[in-house]
């Protein structure tokens, strides 16, 4: 059964079409490399996905249920999170306080239980428990008090993941994980991932490092001009001398 | 003795109107311009429902935090999609309508000649009085107002708010409907922005649409800022300082008229000053963007 279905994807731009008739079906666990050329339509492909942008035609679906026109926090609390390719998060709280923000159902989110506080400390000191956890997993416990700007740029992108991973979410969209990291944290990064995908997750990813892809993907997709021009195995897709030199180099 | 009281009484009411504004100023980091008219509405409802229904107080109060919260609504669904910069402006219109709706509609309002004879209110049989009954009354309606905030900011509802002033994207991202939030808090400070105007109707026994308009918006926007948006003491001191400090000229012989027109240059002043020295404010560290 599919985890998450794309239609007939149709976007465009002022006349630029950005996306047509994409469609592809994946399933979880897995993961699926999203690559190449600038302007391909993949983080486009993404925003659509998470509800960031509505598609002008074609439909998605997560798990059976139409997710084509939901705002992002329906689409997070159905299961798909997602990170960003410029880093979103909030530098000025802590680590911990990230992370806590993501954690789902919580009761002290809701107006009267904020002002009466029934059971809110106990869910509180419960998620702190989880988040803990997750730090522990993404390798930031000891920096939980730290606030997020004191990261460096490969720990905040651990930060997004761990936050991501605080959603619940069984479908993770990443967009370019490993982008602009140090190697050490690269390859860190890139076996969470691994561990993910065999906890049951589904990831997708958008990723330009050739090797970070042969090294983790089951499944690589590759799109151009808004299309989904072939995919396959990575040993299948990255044989293709000509995908190799038009598209990643 | 009386003078003092007053000035007390004045403070109390502004800080509730600068600690509600604070929740979606500092805390979310959207500004409303259209914070007078919720208080107006809550004066002119309560003094309205006690007049001509004879409606208990409490009663009045919480009649008109109900009708500012729903008519918050009006603005707050269409307006909170817009960047910012659009909802300020959106906001000020906003304010424009409601000070036109005060000033125009004679048959409720009486216009411009204002309410007078506004009953001093009575709890459960306690007849409010005095000027020192009246200041128990507001320091406990502020304490309890600021004690509303204070909650609120401290629990997971804060953290979505600064979440959403920080970064309403990522916020989004991780599963929260940030427009919900906004949406409700902006409701929250109207009413409680609302309850000042009732305390001050019923304080003052007499409203009229001067003391509602755009100008008074920019008043509490100016306690907020000066004191510190996103704290909880920084409200309640830059109300204290904006009410007391203009007293001062009162000291120093200048006549009334000229005192006015002092008073509005000398808060200017303050706010152009404490843009170079301290943009965040006294006791906050968050700066409008």
């Amino acid at each position: 059964m599919p985890t998450l279905i794309a239609k007939n994807l149709c976007k465009s731009f002022g006349g630029h079409h950005v996306l047509q008739n994409v469609n592809f079906e994946l399933s979880a666990p897995g993961i699926v490399a999203l690559i190449g050329p600038n302007g391909a339509g993949k983080t486009t492909l993404l925003n659509i996905l998470t509800g960031f942008l509505s598609p002008d035609a074609g439909h998605c679906a997560l798990e059976h249920q139409e997710i084509t026109h939901l705002p992002p926090h329906k689409i997070v609390q159905l299961g798909a999170a997602r990170t960003f390719q410029d880093l979103r998060l909030i530098r000025q709280v802590s680590v911990l306080e990230n992370v806590l923000l993501a954690r789902p159902h919580q009761r002290g989110e809701s107006l009267i239980y904020a002002l009466l506080r029934f059971g809110v400390a106990k869910q509180e000191k419960r998620n702190r428990q989880v988040v803990m956890e997750l730090l522990r997993f993404v390798g930031l416990q000891k920096m939980s008090r730290n606030l997020g700007s004191e990261l460096s740029y490969g720990q905040q992108k651990l930060l997004s993941l761990a936050c991501c991973l605080a959603t619940e979410a069984k479908v993770l969209l990443l967009d370019e994980p490993v982008a602009g990291v140090n190697p050490n944290l690269g390859s860190k990064i890139l076996e969470l991932m691994l561990q993910l995908r065999n906890e049951g997750k589904l990831i997708v990813f958008i990723e330009h490092d050739i090797q970070a892809v042969r090294q983790i993907a089951d499944c690589v997709m590759v799109m151009d001009a808004g299309k989904i021009i072939t995919q396959g195995t990575p040993t299948e897709i990255l044989s293709q001398s000509k995908i190799m030199e038009v598209y990643l180099d | 003795m009386e003078y003092l009281f007053h000035i007390l009484i004045l403070s109390s009411i502004y800080t509730i109107l600068s600690v509600s504004l604070s929740l979606v100023a500092g805390h979310i980091g959207i500004l409303s311009v259209a914070h007078a008219g919720f208080y107006g509405i809550g004066a002119y409802t309560s003094a309205l429902l006690t007049i001509h229904l004879g409606c208990p107080f409490l009663l009045g109060v919480l009649l008109g935090m109900m009708i500012t919260a729903v008519v918050s609504l009006f603005i707050s669904i269409p307006s909170l999609r817009l960047h910012e910069d659009y909802f300020v402006i959106a906001t000020f219109g906003f304010q424009i309508i409601l000070f036109s709706i005060f000033n125009n509609w004679i048959d409720l309002t009486r216009g411009p000649l204002g309410i007078f004879g506004i009953p001093q209110p009575s709890i459960l049989g306690w007849k409010i009085g005095s000027d020192i009954d009246f200041l128990i009354v507001t320091v406990i309606w502020t304490a309890c107002t600021c004690g509303i905030v204070y909650r609120l900011v401290t629990s997971p509802y804060g953290r979505v708010l600064r979440g959403i002033r920080e970064d309403e994207v990522f916020t989004q991202a991780m599963g929260k409907n940030t427009l919900w939030f906004k949406v409700s808090a902006l409701a929250l400070s109207a009413g409680l922005a609302s309850s000042a105007g009732s305390l001050y109707a019923h304080y003052i026994t007499y409203i009229d649409p001067s003391s509602f308009t755009v100008m008074e918006s920019i008043l509490i926007i100016s306690m907020v800022i000066i004191g510190g948006a996103d704290s909880l003491w920084g409200p309640i001191i830059g109300a204290v300082i904006l009410v007391t400090l203009p007293e001062l000229l009162r000291f120093i012989g200048i006549k009334s008229a000229m005192a006015a027109n002092l008073r509005q240059m000398f808060y200017g002043l303050l706010l152009v000053i404490m843009m170079i020295v301290k943009p965040s404010g006294l006791l906050g560290r968050y700066r409008f963007k």
